[in-house]
């Protein structure tokens, strides 16, 4: 059911992360490689230069782990990378709601990986490479970053590019439906992927137990996380102790 | 005769060091300009995995350097505030130094910013397709706009060379500079005053890192105030600091006590407001800022180590209030050793807010489930420091050599001859 006004254009994608569904598998991870041709790591790369859009961190708390996914939150309010790049090589699209990265324009400062909270860009520390007949499988439709530079999580710009070409061949208007990868690729269902304007998913936002990382800072994160259990919600807040997944 | 190799070149009434022994100092820098010309070819080649800058860790020593050069090297753009604008004449002494020193650090600061941008050759489009709310494309007009006129300046220091004033054309060409000096003056410290501050504003404006983000006044957050501030404090007692090293190194007086004298006090009074203004913004913070941000400012301070609070004491009163008391006290400005000691310690204290806002930002987690992390430089990263040290070394000897950077020097070695 969308909202009253059903004729609105424009789209607010979102995303609500269950995370006492999520068993820390990675398989999101796998599929936001494969589906946006992000590279293996090379012989050089270590964890802290390795190129993921989306990350999956361990949270010890309670005697039991909590596993969170992390990718760009697509801010809304006052995006903070947005604002910073000094060749406008990152938009905000008003149609969707989704922070574009155009990697041709980008000037390689990572003044905009400074300025994110969550820590959610990443950089070509060196030039992408795929073993011997890999690059056959790469996507189509989404384009290989080169090095210096940087990359992020676009809510897979491409499977909504496709999904848009296919409404305009059906004469359909107005925002579409499609599936990100890491969405599709969950085994426990864990992530679901919506659109704000969409009341049915605007009320499982609001629902209790749902919460937004760094709410505090104001920046309008679109990413929202749900759990029951409150030491994890807790958690979330403060500072607890933290190993990588 | 190898001694006498450059006797032409240089100035009439002026002693230098033999040719030979000249060319003996120049090696150890020239060797560490060939070092750093190696790792900077590298990472221009290979990329950026050469350094051990991470996701996290996006700038590093660097940028840290950049910023630091560029908060000294305000003394080129105040010096020439204080001598044409406030009329200070004594500070002639040492303006022509203060250009090369400005000159140095600017062109030193650009080129390593051109190694540590990922892709380089699209530096234009900065220019091209400007994103006018970024504080680095301010920073980025300005500094490129600052080091035209750095090097305008730097003209008529060029023809003061005795083979150079040879040539009656050069002659007019530097007479003719010199009468519109005061405009570029002005003109510089116009662009000066607004980069210094857009590269705090750069810190400042993070409002995804409430460790830098500050409150402003109007669209400008303090840091870019404070950063303007600090710079103009430093800068003085940089030229300073540089004009003893000269003396050292040269082994004779280069200027009269009174250029000290005027650098030290107005460097003392300016670092006072700079302490005072600093704490009062990091009151401000630490009550307000970071807690409607949801980060108590203790937990920042958590760690300790090299990102305790030890780093807000050192960088507020051990090299802030301890170097303006005496640098404002008469009788220990008078001492050249304590005064000298005070202008390094006012360095210090830039360099470490510069440090503490490039580096302990990105050190310091945001998500409640990181945690802090370190790093530590490459050998490509200390070699291309290296390279922009040996360039600055290098331009200022040849400078000092070849040129008049100290009008006084002739005369005070006239009147150390007479007695």
């Amino acid at each position: 059911m969308r909202k009253a006004g059903a004729e609105t254009k424009t789209a607010c994608y979102a995303m609500l992360i269950d995370l006492d569904r999520c068993n820390g598998c990675g398989a999101c991870m796998v599929a936001c490689a494969v589906e946006n041709n992000v590279p293996p790591p090379q012989a050089r790369s270590t964890p802290r230069t390795g190129l993921n859009w989306l990350r999956v961190f361990r949270l010890q708390t309670g005697g039991r782990d909590a596993f969170i996914p992390v990718m760009c939150m697509q801010c809304g309010e006052e995006t903070p990378c947005q604002s910073v790049c000094p060749q406008k090589a990152v938009e905000l699209d008003p149609a969707t709601g989704i922070v574009g990265q155009i990697p041709e324009r980008c000037l390689g400062c990572r003044y905009c990986m400074a300025a994110c909270p969550y820590q959610a860009r990443v950089f070509n520390w060196q030039d992408p490479h795929w073993p011997d007949g890999m690059e056959r499988a790469l996507n189509p439709r989404v384009s290989v970053r080169q090095r210096g530079t940087v990359e992020k999580c676009n809510f897979c710009h491409g499977r909504w590019q496709a999904a848009r070409e296919k409404a305009a061949q059906d004469g359909e208007e107005g925002p579409v439906r499609y599936t990100p990868a890491c969405v599709e690729a969950c085994p426990a269902q864990a992530i679901r992927f919506g659109d704000l304007n969409d009341e049915d998913f605007a009320a499982c936002c609001r629902q209790e137990g749902v919460f937004r990382l760094l709410e505090s800072l104001g920046t309008g994160p679109k990413v929202f996380y749900k759990t029951s259990r409150a030491e994890v919600r807790e958690a979330m807040r403060g500072f607890g102790e933290v190993k990588r997944g | 005769m190898v001694e006498r190799l450059d006797e032409a070149w240089i100035a009439r009434g002026l002693r230098r060091a033999p040719f030979h022994r000249f060319l003996l100092w120049l090696a150890p820098w020239a060797a560490m300009l060939v070092l750093g010309a190696w790792a900077i070819f590298l990472c221009l080649r290979d990329g950026l995995f050469h350094t051990n800058m991470d996701n996290r860790y996006v700038f590093g020593l660097w940028i840290f350097l950049d910023l630091t050069v560029i908060a000294l090297g305000a003394g080129a753009f105040f010096t020439g505030f204080l001598l044409y604008v406030m009329r200070k004449t004594e500070l002639r002494a040492v303006i022509n130094s203060a250009v090369v020193l400005g000159l140095v650090c600017y062109s030193g600061a650009v080129l390593i910013l051109a190694v540590d941008v990922g892709q380089p050759l699209r530096a234009w489009f900065t220019f091209y397709h400007p994103n006018v709310h970024s504080m680095l494309a301010e920073v980025t007009f300005c500094i490129t706009c600052y080091l035209t006129v750095l090097l305008i300046e730097y003209v008529p220091v060029l023809l003061r060379n005795r083979k150079l004033k040879a040539k009656p054309s050069m002659l007019v060409l530097e007479w003719n500079l010199h009468k519109v000096m005061v405009v570029f003056a002005l003109i510089g410290t116009l662009l000066s005053f607004f980069h210094q501050g857009s590269l705090g504003g750069l810190f400042g404006v993070l409002r995804g890192r409430p460790f830098a983000f500050r409150e402003g006044l109007l669209i400008w957050p303090s840091t870019f105030f404070l950063f303007v501030l600090s710079a103009m404090a430093a800068g003085p007692s940089f030229v300073a600091l540089t004009t003893w090293l000269a003396e050292k190194a040269a082994r004779r007086r280069l200027v009269r006590d009174e250029v000290y004298q005027t650098l030290g006090r107005v460097s003392g009074w300016l670092l006072l407001a700079y302490v005072f203004l600093k704490s009062l913004d990091t009151l401000l913070w630490i009550n307000r800022t970071a807690p409607e941000r949801g980060f108590p400012a203790h937990r920042f301070y958590e760690y300790g180590g090299a990102f305790g609070t030890w780093v807000l004491f050192a960088e507020i009163a051990l090299l802030g209030l301890v170097p303006a008391a005496l640098l404002l006290k008469p009788e220990w400005r008078a001492r050249r050793g304590v005064m000298i000691a005070a202008a390094a310690m006012a360095c210090l204290g830039v360099t470490l807010n510069r440090f503490i806002f490039t580096i302990q930002t990105l050190a310091l987690p945001t998500m409640p489930f990181d945690r802090l992390l370190l790093y530590w430089p490459s050998w490509q990263e200390f070699a291309a420091f290296g390279f922009v040290v040996a360039y600055g070394v290098l331009l200022y000897s040849f400078s000092y050599r070849y040129l008049t950077l100290f009008p006084q020097e002739r005369e005070l070695a006239m009147a150390e001859a007479r007695r």
